[in-house]
């Protein structure tokens, strides 16, 4: 009976079911995984007050967001030193985000279930967003305006959201004198102290170049004297406005408002006004820059320097990997040497990521760019230039790494035209190149697709190599700006992938930042799709367009 | 153009004093194959293949399978070129010109020796993009002369009527026997003096194949066409003078009626009659 069973190929039917469900139960838990804990973090928890009563019998009372729960058997919780009752089976603790670090230390705290003597969500609960030391958990007390109290108790709410607002336009406008003019003026200095530099270097350093660059220094002087008037009055109406809130153990502590992100009360909220903010919250999550050790804000930038590098990697790649797939397919003599060109092509495919980052660093890096930088860039020496990991050597690194893939792609797509069609168009009398240039790379672009395609979902997700070659963990600017030549290819960049890992492993308060390493995993692969349907929707077109001969 | 149109217009003229002069008159040589012998590699397929192709005739090559008339047909134009282990020594002279010398360009030999193939291979793009690629390539883009061109070269083919509506869909979608006679436009749209075909219809249904047979008949008047065909009726039927070649060797050659009817050769009347083949 059994060997009849083994031999219907029931069993080995159900084995590659099984083998298929496996991958797809996996697949859907990682995604799920990073959804459920990446897309929750945005919204507005409920804010619980917790009567607390210590083991040695004090009380006091805990303010928070209850973030996660966990059970302990009476068994493990007795080895770990917690003293459990006779009739206790289980312990059960609350984490609980208590905020105000600059007061306590911490940020989160631990409690028992069973010291808890009673808890509420009071309506006036208030959790302020703050540019340093974390969230503020507690009660509204008045608003301040130059030190004067202008508003306390119930009036202090709706004032405070309108100040507030106030300070929020204010402190865009700061951002942008500071990183949009100022930075512009500091650009032009130091392009100006690079010329002069560059002058004075040839020997060219006369009275004339002297008098312009003094002329053209003024200019930038003056202007920078606006910015710098302009910007003291906006601190000083920013600087105007606090508010006074009480914690839970009755401190107060004055908060001033140019620190305030943004000021909710959770529990007052209705669904609406949740939706709303979460909606605000994604959008600045994805649209602002990192605050507080990347633990807190948007991650635009490295959304910006992941995709920014992709396209420049595939910019690069493409080309590259199809002219020599060309070579490889249709002007090489097939044979011996070409053989081990295309083992050593799928070989290259297999090196580790990492080892093309130790080679785009020793190489790219070091000896080309030091030596673009001597060559091109004396003036700005000691400072480094090209000669120091930048998204353009990142960029070429990851096209190095994915060309094997574009070229093993491009190559199976010209392999798969029929030679009837070389035939036609070399009978009408073209010559080799107008037939590959007329007909067959057209036809083979649907593979170049899928090899690009190939090409973005591995380089999209690299990381290892590029912490060598380009990414950091903050960088400043944007690889694009206003500033002439706008694309600045030889400035560092942050990049999604290696984001998660520096806020996950690297911050200094992993508590905080684990959801927004979901959030931002979730966001990477988004990316990676996003990229991916792009190239696939090009590559089915043309499909379509140049569909082959059947048979 | 003015040398193409000069062309075209000699070639009418041509003809017309052809009608007028009557079909015994000795005909003009055009293709001349003098000693031909092919390798691949070590092994020989053609063996020393001498003949002569008379200006604006059909000639057909008939024979047994790997009999070498493809491999023949396809030195006219020198697309055994695209093979790498294929060697050639002799000569075949085109108008009296060889076309295996060194001075000659390969591309211009094919715009002159236009060649449609036993498999339909339109190019994936419209209709009217396939007849104009071989124009296109000699960088003719005048949008007038292309839209003449390709209207008379579909004539030509017999698929305007059917066609003039669908100029710019996909030529894929078309049906085999409509294939063809688009890749017959596409080889006359450059007005090449001779027209090589290799197994025109046998890929095609009775009903196509007839409408091929139809349009060589009537394109004969302007080209000189070499066919090959497995199929003796069509050989019959289509051609002014027949070639039988057995094992690479030429055994026969002689106006189509004389060879069907009275073969010198015991082989060629044994293959005709059907004994072996």
């Amino acid at each position: 009976m059994i060997k009849l069973w083994f031999k219907s190929g029931a069993p080995w039917i159900w084995l590659n079911a099984a083998a298929v469900s496996t991958c797809m139960i996996m697949v859907v838990g990682v995604l799920g995984l990073v959804t459920v804990r990446g897309v929750g973090h945005f919204w507005p928890s409920q804010v619980t007050q917790y009567s607390y009563q210590e083991e040695d019998g004090s009380s006091k009372i805990i303010i928070g967001e209850q973030v996660e729960t966990s059970v302990t058997p009476a068994e493990m919780a007795k080895a770990t030193g917690h003293k459990m009752a006779a009739d206790e089976e289980t312990l059960v603790q609350y984490l609980i985000k208590t905020g105000n670090r600059d007061l306590t230390g911490a940020d989160f705290t631990w409690i028992e279930k069973r010291n808890v003597k009673e808890y509420s969500d009071p309506l006036d609960m208030m959790v302020v967003e703050r540019r340093e030391w974390g969230n503020f958990y507690g009660r509204l007390v008045e608003v301040k305006e130059n030190g004067q109290t202008i508003a306390s108790e119930k009036e202090a709410w709706p004032v405070l959201q309108e100040k507030i607002a106030k300070t929020l336009i204010l402190f865009k406008e700061i951002a942008h004198l500071e990183k949009k003019e100022i930075a512009a003026v500091n650009y032009g200095l130091e392009r100006l102290r690079l010329k002069q530099r560059k002058l004075e270097l040839e020997d060219h350093w006369d009275a004339t170049a002297k008098q312009q660059i003094a002329a053209e220094k003024a200019a930038y002087d003056v202007d920078y004297k606006q910015y710098q008037t302009q910007l003291a009055t906006l601190y000083q109406n920013i600087r105007r406005d606090s508010l006074v809130a009480k914690t839970e153990s009755g401190a107060t502590l004055e908060i001033p408002l140019f620190k305030v992100v943004r000021a909710f009360q959770p529990n007052a909220m209705s669904l609406l006004d949740k939706i709303i903010h979460y909606g605000v919250k994604v959008v600045e999550f994805l649209s602002d820059d990192p605050r507080e050790a990347n633990t807190e804000g948007g991650i635009f930038p490295a959304i910006f320097g992941t995709v920014m590098m992709v396209m420049m990697m595939s910019v690069i790649v493409t080309p590259f990997g199809v002219i020599a797939a060309v070579y490889l397919r249709e002007y090489a003599k097939q044979g011996f040497t070409t053989r081990l060109i295309r083992i050593a092509v799928n070989n290259l495919a297999g090196v580790p990521s990492v080892v093309y980052g130790v080679f785009g660093l020793g190489f790219f890096v070091y000896i080309l760019g030091g030596n673009i930088d001597q060559l091109f860039f004396p003036e700005s020496a000691p400072a480094p230039v090209f000669g120091t990991p930048g998204l353009l050597w990142a960029s070429i690194t990851l096209a190095l790494l994915t060309l094997p893939v574009v070229i093993v792609s491009t190559e199976e797509g010209l392999a798969r035209i029929p030679s009837s069609i070389r035939e036609g168009s070399l009978a009408l009398g073209a010559t080799k190149l107008e037939t590959l240039w007329l007909t067959v790379l057209p036809m083979a672009s649907p593979a170049m697709m899928t090899g690009l395609i190939l090409a973005v979902a591995r380089a999209a997700g690299e990381v290892a190599p590029l912490m060598l070659v380009g990414v950091v963990k903050l960088a400043p600017t944007l690889p694009l700006d206003g500033n002439f030549p706008f694309l600045h290819l030889d400035r560092k960049f942050m990049h999604l992938g290696f984001h998660i890992y520096d806020v996950g492993f690297q911050s200094p308060n992993v508590e905080a930042a684990r959801p927004l390493v979901y959030a931002t995993a979730l966001l990477l692969v988004l990316v990676i799709i996003g990229l991916n349907l792009a190239a696939i929707v090009i590559r089915n077109n043309l499909r379509e367009k140049y569909r082959a001969l059947e048979g | 153009m003015s040398e193409q149109q000069a062309r075209s217009h000699a070639i009418d003229m041509s003809s017309v004093l052809r009608a007028k002069s009557g079909r015994n008159e000795p005909n003009e040589t055009c293709i001349k194959v003098e000693n031909l012998n092919l390798f691949y590699g070590e092994k020989q397929a053609l063996h020393g293949i001498n003949m002569e192709m008379p200006k604006k005739k059909v000639t057909a090559y008939i024979g047994p399978s790997g009999c070498g008339k493809s491999t023949l047909l396809r030195c006219i134009n020198r697309m055994n070129d695209l093979v790498d282990s294929a060697k050639i020594d002799g000569k075949i002279l085109l108008n009296g010109e060889n076309i295996y010398d060194k001075a000659v360009n390969v591309a211009a030999l094919r715009r002159r020796v236009g060649m449609v193939f036993q498999k339909p291979n339109p190019f994936p793009k419209s209709i009217f993009e396939n007849v104009a690629y071989g124009l296109r390539i000699q960088g003719i883009n005048d949008k007038r002369i292309l839209e003449e061109t390709v209207e008379n070269s579909l004539r030509g083919a017999a698929l305007w009527d059917e066609m003039k509506d669908r100029l710019n869909d996909n030529a894929l979608g078309m049906s085999g026997g409509q294939q063809q006679r688009l890749v017959i436009a596409r080889a006359i749209a450059i007005e090449p003096e001779v027209l090589l075909l290799d197994e025109p219809a046998s890929a095609l249904d009775p009903i196509s194949t007839l409408k091929i047979e139809e349009l060589i008949n009537e394109l004969k008047e302007k080209y000189t066409i070499v066919i090959v065909t497995h199929n003796m009726q069509q050989a019959a039927r289509v051609s002014d003078y027949t070639a039988f070649m057995y094992m690479g060797e030429l055994i026969e050659m002689g106006t189509t009626s004389e060879l069907f009817t009275n073969p010198v050769k015991k082989q060629t009347e044994d293959y005709i009659t059907g004994r072996y083949g």
